[in-house]
């Protein structure tokens, strides 16, 4: 089961990844403007 | 889709509004709008009206970025705001980005977001932060939860749950100390001032349950409950952030229509300068010049000018009172041909605004201490749960189980009692049917006003810009169509609000050239060497005609037109009434709703209303406190009163009643002071107001009721020590899950007429300003 030391960290630091990938996106302000971005994606510059 | 879009274009008929638009702007001072940012940037926002695709987006981003010094434009396409940022160097030149926009086609103004929508701002973020975490523990602890679940059916060795459960302690105990700060703080502000609120249970809850979780994985028991406690914490967050998008979409909308009505004053210099302020810069003694047309900004004494003022918003009355040096004016009264320079007073207890609003203090103060369902739930709640908790408890001593079994099995009862369902029941209901009501034209103030609609059984009218259009129309009849078109064309060119009502009938005409206004008088022009004049009837001699026109319909006022020598023509005007009136007063008759109107207008234009709409029950002539006494007398006799009204005077009754109703035309106070506001010309939103009130009650009764059998059931499970961590958490999210589904139920079929009917009303001419 010595597996699980290594397993379970890796999950968790994925896991903190996403969490704190999700809260840089709200501090910089991307779902300010929810309705804007689906157009923005088709802007082209 | 914001509200913005659907409430202006209803704002747009109304000629004083519009006009306070198109007008050409003055030396404005801006600086109040600007920011500095700590860069040394400047930075202003713009509510910004008629975006309605992306293209708009594009275009006013571009449009913009070539402007001298500005660094970058960006529009918030949710709340139809714009922001637009200066570089450090460059001066903040807010004119230059109106005139840009305005060459786009996109009317738009600098906007002043206040402190409290900031402070909202950072809660509604503090929530989603706390969501976020809540959620990410929440899934992390199921995983290695569910691991454990699965071991202790098969081979898992006590080592190996240990650790599991150690790590689920590592990743819940700061996520909850986290994620549960706005109920932490919830129930000791609550405690502190001596109430248990919602928040007290949960708090409780959620920190036993991580105690006693501790303390098993300590002890190396078989079951911990840490993903009870996140999963709690994440489901409740979900319930406060819906809330609090709600309450900040509405807010959003009311800022921009604010803004957007451009709300503000023009201060004249002591060096006869003219400059324009926004309201909150007004201060007592400061001289403003109100032209005609426009709304009074604050209460004052005139110091110079003679105008006739229409004071339909503030006390409901709908013929026009003349004004002179010395008289006193007040805010909300719509100013009529002559221009007014007027000395603002001090606001200290003595304006009509101030005597209202201390009456409605009062009455909100009582309402506020009425109770609401969730209220009524929490208090039978809390005791009931804490109650089944220590009886637990006892219950397991008194039978020889032991301090541990015992207090084991009564935390055991307050997770699954934990209010999940509960704290889901009445937001999601209340987001829901917000949503649903918002796509009709009705933007509600106050989430739990629909409990309140739920339950009305009268409905008070008021009459004046209510039950009538707030512009008035030319009375049909039959006048000589050439002097109606000659007078029509000569409305164009004034500002008078009767004047306009003419003017909707000139079609494509253009305005005479060389029309001018007579300040007080009309409006007079030199055609084919003929003088034509347009205004009251001593201007045209035409005192008879008027008398005569007057006697006909006791109504109406009347405007004046005379060519030349020729015979003078009196047209009658009156607010005509909303289109849709008479059903809506019969179909809420027919929904067993007792329907009154009370006025403070004349006797006998309300009388001609209530007879045309078949109202039995009608008064005129009433003061504010008039409007509270009967209303009120009418709650003590046990009716439930919805409130319906637009003008200042009405803002304390609309505070008073049980639940209440403003068109979006109506004055602040009354705004601030009402449930809910509907846009568009119809009064059909009154009915499905109440309809969908009901609705919502009855889906929230569900809902709390769903909740107490799933309490019923659950407590004797977990008292009797047979709740698993498994069983609680399929529980929990099981019950949530249902009263989520069951909320959702509120945004079908709404009754009414549909959103783009009542988005795109038939908007009158526009009155082209005369220059």
């Amino acid at each position: 089961m010595t597996v699980l030391l290594l397993v379970i960290p890796i999950a968790l630091a994925l896991g903190t990844l996403g969490l704190a990938a999700f809260l840089w996106a709200l501090r910089s302000g991307q779902y300010d403007d929810i309705e804007g971005a689906e157009y923005r994606v088709l802007n082209d510059d | 889709m914001c509200c913005t879009d659907m409430a202006l274009a209803y704002v747009e008929a109304h000629a004083s509004w519009s006009e306070a638009n198109t007008r050409p702007s003055l030396g404005r001072d801006y600086a109040a709008f600007v920011a500095k940012m700590p860069d040394r940037s400047s930075r202003a926002e713009f509510a910004v009206e008629g975006v309605r695709c992306a293209a708009c987006m594009t275009a006013i981003e571009r449009g913009l970025a070539p402007l001298p010094g500005v660094a970058s434009a960006r529009l918030n396409f949710s709340d139809r705001r714009l922001a637009v940022t200066w570089k450090a160097e460059a001066a903040p030149d807010v004119p230059a980005v109106l005139a840009a926009l305005n060459a786009l086609g996109y009317a738009a103004q600098p906007f002043a977001p206040d402190r409290l929508a900031d402070a909202e701002a950072a809660e509604t973020k503090r929530l989603i932060r706390a969501l976020a975490v809540a959620g990410f523990a929440s899934m992390n602890v199921m995983l290695l939860a569910i691991s454990v679940w699965a071991g202790s059916v098969s081979d898992m060795t006590p080592e190996n749950r240990d650790l599991f459960h150690w790590i689920q302690a590592l990743i819940a105990l700061p996520a909850a100390a986290y994620a549960g700060r706005p109920f932490y703080e919830g129930a000791f502000r609550g405690l502190r001032a001596g109430r248990v609120t919602m928040d007290f249970p949960i708090t409780l809850g959620v920190v036993l349950t991580l105690v006693m979780s501790v303390v098993e994985s300590v002890s190396g028991a078989t079951h911990a409950y840490f993903d009870g406690a996140v999963m709690l914490l994440f489901f409740l967050l979900i319930g406060r952030v819906l809330d609090q998008t709600m309450r900040r979409r509405t807010r959003a909308c009311a800022e921009n229509l604010a803004a957007l009505r451009s709300e503000r004053a023009t201060l004249a210099d002591t060096n006869g300068g003219l400059r324009d302020v926004p309201l909150a810069e007004l201060v007592p003694g400061a001289r403003i010049l109100v032209r005609p047309g426009e709304r009074v900004p604050a209460d004052g004494l005139v110091e110079h000018g003679i105008s006739e003022l229409d004071h339909s918003l503030v006390t409901g009355e709908t013929a026009a009172v003349m004004v002179r040096g010395g008289d006193r004016v007040f805010a909300g009264a719509l100013n009529g041909s002559g221009a007014l320079t007027v000395t603002v007073t001090a606001a200290a207890g003595a304006s009509l605004l101030d005597e209202v609003e201390g009456l409605m203090r009062r009455a909100l103060e009582a309402r506020s201490r009425a109770l609401v369902l969730a209220d009524r739930a929490t208090r039978l709640y809390v005791p009931l749960v804490h109650a089944a908790a220590a009886l637990t408890l006892v219950g397991w001593l008194a039978a020889g189980a032991g301090w541990h079994a015992g207090l084991v099995d009564a935390v055991a009862v307050l997770i699954v009692t934990c209010p999940c369902a509960l704290g889901l029941a009445i937001p999601a209901v209340q987001v829901v049917t917000a949503g649903a009501l918002f796509r009709e034209g009705v933007l509600l103030n106050d989430g739990t006003g629909l409990e309140r609609f739920a339950q009305v059984d009268t409905v008070v009218f008021d009459k004046t810009g209510t039950l009538t259009l707030p512009e008035p129309v030319l009375t049909a009849g039959t006048f000589d169509p050439k002097a109606l078109a000659t007078a029509a064309r000569l409305a164009l060119s004034s500002r008078h609000p009767m004047a306009t009502a003419l003017a909707a009938t000139a079609g494509g005409s253009e305005p005479f050239p060389c029309a001018e206004e007579a300040a007080g008088l009309g409006v007079r022009a030199q055609v084919d060497g003929v003088e034509l004049r347009l205004g009251s009837a001593r201007f045209c001699g035409a005192e008879a005609e008027a008398a005569a026109a007057l006697a006909a319909d006791p109504e109406a006022s009347v405007i004046c037109f005379r060519a030349g020598d020729g015979a003078p023509v009196a047209f009658p005007v009156r607010q005509g009434l909303r289109p849709d009136a008479a059903e809506v007063v019969a179909g809420l008759a027919t929904l067993g709703h007792r329907v009154l109107i009370l006025s403070g207008d004349r006797a006998a234009a309300v009388e001609a209303v209530a007879r045309r709409l078949g109202v039995a029950e009608w008064e005129a002539g009433l003061a504010p406190q008039d409007k509270i006494a009967r209303i009120e007398d009418l709650q003590r006799a046990g009716r439930r009163v919805l409130m319906v009204g637009d003008g200042l005077n009405d803002a304390p009754a609309l505070a008073t009643a049980h639940a209440s109703l403003s068109p979006v035309t109506a004055a602040h106070v009354s705004q601030a002071a009402a449930d809910a506001l509907f846009l568009g010309r119809g009064l059909t939103p009154v009915l499905s107001v109440l309809t969908m009130g009901r609705r919502a009650r009855r889906l929230m009764l569900q809902n709390l009721w769903f909740s107490a059998v799933y309490n019923v059931l659950a407590v004797p499970l977990a008292a009797f020590g047979l709740l698993t961590p498994l069983i609680a958490a399929l529980a929990m999210s099981g019950s949530s899950l249902v009263v989520t589904a069951n909320a959702l139920r509120a945004r079908s079929g709404a009754a009414g007429t549909p959103a783009e009917a009542v988005g795109r009303p038939p908007v009158a001419a526009p009155v082209p300003s005369a220059a």
